[in-house]
């Protein structure tokens, strides 16, 4: 009993050897295979979208990233450089861009000055925002400034005008002469009755819904 | 069927600028059976465009690549469903559809216009039947659908990949019929000023058709965000692209209308600003057309740059010198019924809400035509992008936030200092409460602060008005608060649904502050192997590589990037994002490559945060993978707000309930004078 188990125990123990041995040969086998192992190769490369490079940590770099989002991409689909390159992988220009931007950075500039020497060589347009300054800084306060100037002026008038109404209603109104009879027909006035209470009650809660 | 395709065009316009002559002239020399001509008009120019769309439609279904837009937009393989949403793909199409809905919508107007508004209605062909009219002018001098290539090619070009997608089915349509149903509140308007009927009549008859024309509006931009988010993968749904901004610019000042027409209805004031925002709201709905196909701004949504963007310019200028003239020679008779009585009003409240919705949208035209102003006046050539529309917009969204809250709590005519107290004191505490628990949490991004703690307020707001109606019913008719709550909504339709809409915009609100604390990386991985992104929650993901595999699928070839993700340790499951390759057939068995290889996105969403995976392409042609990973906090609320949004207008547009507001005497100008004559003066 006992050879037979250590037998079997030693054949089971080959069968593992021999199975390892298999797959590493097949695990090598598979690198140069399309399609299998490892990283296999792709059966048709162009319609994954052509080749692409590695990423390194520059590409990440929050540095980089903050520098590319406050610039335009130049191929025409009005994004930041960043989201360009990252989103419309057929864009030749955000990688080279991107590229510009890291040689820039590598000269030792800052992230003012790498956003400088953009616009120094591309114009004004690079800038996801124009600068404020000048007359693009009266195209960041136009707005607000006339929502706040036509919201401040309608205010005046508006106050100024309910004021008015205010004091012209407080004014004591002249009471034209009543002819004779009618002073006790309003003096005897029934007071109202519950059912028109409710109904007053009711009309003046559809004033305020 | 290009034959009768053009012979439909050319009778639809004879028989639109029959409609529009004879609507103006009949109606203004008191003659009623030209108006029933007119009527009759209206409903043949539908039936007319609905033969050129069918032509174009069999066109489209059968091949038929001798076409030159057929050939444009589709092509042998293209599914059956991007064949028949082809119609409105490119931009000749599009302005078959936009003529053909603006007539159905025309004709609707004629049939379901109750009878007391009849003096209006010739009036309202006229000047729904000018507006096709001139759609199909542009058509037939300068984007005729049914023109004919010399020879014909064996395939047709094919759908670009990114309109590829169901939102392309859904989204273009209804944001056409948001723009297009405007016509029908201008034609309203229009037809009150030239008729001199300018009490409220015109405004209860285009009640729906603005409610409509709005929600439209809405469902269409969500649509548009959806798709941008699903489709265009950069992990965004909103950029401030000029396209964007158009559909916005109609969406806020539709908005800002139907709240103005609370106080004409009720108050009979603000009568001129009612007709200028209505008047103003169609001319931005054609401005969007003319941004859209004049090419005249750079946006990743414009049609192939063409001539018509001229016809479109010179239609908005002949419609807003005509328009605000007929306004200008009225203004007398829009004098108010009464005046604004205090300061702390509900009405001062939607007056300032008016404002700041109408400055929003001035503020969204400014930024969107300050490149080409620019230019003018420096010389200079600028981009005006997301940074700009952020910094000036923000604030200004978040006013109208705050008095998002602020109306409903205020009484009407005069709000007295207890008034203010009691409505005011659990709202605040609510918006000052998560203010304070979001700063304790940790949260140092002030304007998400602020914006939260304003939703928080407007929540408050609203849950105090729901709260305090269902306790009310509760009181008076023994109801269980769930039946309360439902009755109360059920009975008072407008003033709850747009509290549902409310809700809807706060939601928005939320997720579009999450957006701020969005985090992404790049990273390339072999199978196997794995990388960790922490999200703004602190959950650290961690998504392994797992390989490529390429198949076939469709008008495609698929390649697909799989990624195993776990969240703090625990799978959550594979996502897959995919590079998608289309081809044409244009023989059997010859295959050829259109357009660019386009992006898939992988989106596993929850309600705290969306995984947004994108697979960039491979390294020299393995199964090494670039990707990008993206967490976007709080993206799912978009949509939710959206359906909130939906829901709460069609609550408010659903017939019956007390609608508040109505006002308890018929309109004497119309009921009068039509029992005596029995037909349109």
């Amino acid at each position: 009993m006992n050879s037979s188990r250590r037998a079997f125990l030693a054949g089971l123990g080959g069968l593992a050897l021999g199975g390892a041995a298999v797959s590493r040969l097949s695990a090598q086998q598979g690198e140069v295979l399309p399609g299998q192992g490892e990283t296999g190769t792709l059966r048709d490369p162009i319609s994954a979208g052509g080749a692409r490079e590695r990423v390194t940590h520059r590409d990440n770099d929050p540095f980089v990233t903050g520098v590319e989002k406050r610039l335009h991409c130049t191929c025409g689909c009005t994004l930041d450089i960043y989201t360009c390159r990252t989103t419309d992988f057929t864009c030749s220009y955000s990688p080279a861009l991107h590229k510009e931007v890291l040689a820039l950075e590598d000269q030792g500039k800052s992230a003012d000055e790498i956003v400088a020497a953009f616009v120094a060589k591309y114009g004004e347009k690079i800038l996801m925002a124009p600068k404020p300054e000048g007359f693009n800084l009266f195209g960041y306060v136009f707005p607000t400034l006339a929502v706040l100037l036509i919201g401040g002026v309608m205010f005046a008038i508006l106050r100024q005008r309910t004021r008015m109404r205010e004091v012209a209603a407080s004014a004591p109104v002249p009471v034209p002469p009543l002819p004779r009879g009618a002073a006790r027909a309003v003096v005897a006035a029934p007071p109202a009755s519950a059912e028109e209470l409710s109904r007053l009650e009711r009309e003046l809660k559809e004033l305020d819904p | 069927m290009t034959l009768l395709g053009n012979f439909a065009l050319w009778t639809a316009l004879l028989v639109g600028l029959w409609a529009a002559v004879i609507g103006f002239s009949g109606r203004w020399h008191g003659r009623p059976e030209l108006a029933l001509s007119v009527t009759r008009a209206v409903y043949a120019l539908f039936a007319v465009l609905l033969v050129a769309v069918a032509s174009l439609w069999q066109g489209l279904i059968r091949h038929d690549f001798n076409i030159e837009y057929v050939y444009s937009y589709t092509s042998r393989n293209l599914p059956s469903y991007y064949i028949v949403s082809a119609l409105w793909a490119g931009r000749k199409g599009s302005l078959l559809f936009w003529a053909t809905v603006l007539s159905m919508f025309a004709a609707l107007a004629q049939w379901l216009t109750p009878a007391r508004y009849r003096a209006l209605m010739p009036y309202v062909a006229a000047v729904t039947s000018s507006v096709a009219s001139f759609f199909i002018i542009v058509m037939l001098f300068a984007s005729n659908p049914f023109q004919r290539l010399p020879v014909t090619p064996p395939d047709g070009n094919g759908l670009n990949p990114q309109l590829q997608n169901i939102g392309m089915v859904i989204h273009p349509p209804m944001l056409y019929l948001g723009y297009i149903s405007i016509t029908i509140p201008f034609a309203f308007a229009i037809a009150a000023l030239l008729s001199r009927r300018l009490d409220t009549g015109w405004i209860q008859a285009i009640r729906k058709w603005t409610l409509m024309s709005w929600l439209f509006l809405s469902i269409g931009i969500t649509l548009g965000m959806w798709w941008a988010y699903v489709e265009l993968g950069w992990g965004g749904y909103w950029a401030w692209d000029p396209v964007e901004n158009a559909s916005l610019l109609p969406w806020l000042t539709m908005s800002a209308f139907l709240h103005s027409v609370m106080i004409q209805e009720k108050r009979g004031m603000l009568k001129r600003w009612n007709m200028t925002l209505i008047i103003g709201s169609f001319l931005l709905s054609i401005f969007g057309t003319f941004i859209t196909r004049s090419g005249v701004i750079a946006s990743v949504h414009s049609f192939t740059q063409s001539n018509v963007g001229y016809f479109f310019l010179g239609f908005l200028l002949a419609s807003a010198i005509l328009s605000y003239t007929l306004l200008y020679t009225r203004w007398d008779r829009l004098e108010a019924d009464v005046h604004l009585e205090s300061m702390v009003s509900r009405e001062a409240a939607f007056l300032f809400n008016n404002l700041l919705l109408v400055g929003v949208a001035f503020s969204v035209l400014w930024g969107t035509l300050f490149p080409i102003l620019s230019e003018a006046v420096r010389g200079t050539k600028i981009a005006v992008g997301p940074p700009f529309f952020n910094k000036v917009n923000v604030p200004l969204g978040l006013l109208l936030l705050a008095l998002t809250g602020v109306g409903p709590l205020i009484a009407w005519r005069k709000a007295s200092t207890g008034n203010l107290r009691r409505q005011f004191i659990w709202p605040v505490v609510t918006g000052l409460v998560v203010a304070i628990l979001l700063l304790a949490l940790g949260m140092r991004n002030y304007m998400a602060v602020v914006a939260l703690g304003l939703a928080g307020f407007v929540v408050g707001t609203l849950g105090q008005e729901f709260a305090r109606g269902t306790r009310a019913r509760h009181r008076m008719y023994q109801e269980s608060y769930l039946v309360a709550l439902g009755r109360l909504i059920a009975r008072n339709r407008r003033r709850y649904g747009g509290y549902i809409v409310h809700a809807g915009m706060v939601i928005y609100f939320c997720a579009f502050a999450g957006y701020a604390f969005k985090t992404e990386m790049e990273a390339t991985l072999k199978p196997g192997a794995s990388v960790s992104l922490k999200s703004p929650y602190g959950h650290v993901y961690t998504f392994t590589h797992l390989g490529v595999s390429q198949f076939e699928q469709l008008n495609r070839v698929v390649t697909q990037a799989s990624v195993q993700v776990t969240r703090d340790g625990k799978s959550i499951g594979v996502v897959n994002s995919e590079k998608r390759q289309h081809f044409s057939e244009p023989a059997p068995g010859v295959r050829q490559k259109s357009f660019e290889p386009s992006t898939e996105v992988g989106i596993r969403s929850n309600l705290q945060e969306d995984l947004y995976i994108v697979y960039a392409g491979s390294v020299a042609g393995t199964e090494e993978a670039v990707y990008r990973f993206t967490i976007n906090p709080l993206v799912l609320w978009v949509w939710i707000g959206g359906v909130v949004l939906v829901v709460g207008g069609l609550i408010t547009m659903w017939p019956g309930g007390v609608v508040s507001g109505t006002p308890r005497h018929k309109q004497a100008g119309y009921e009068v004078q039509l029992a005596g004559s029995g037909s349109a003066p």
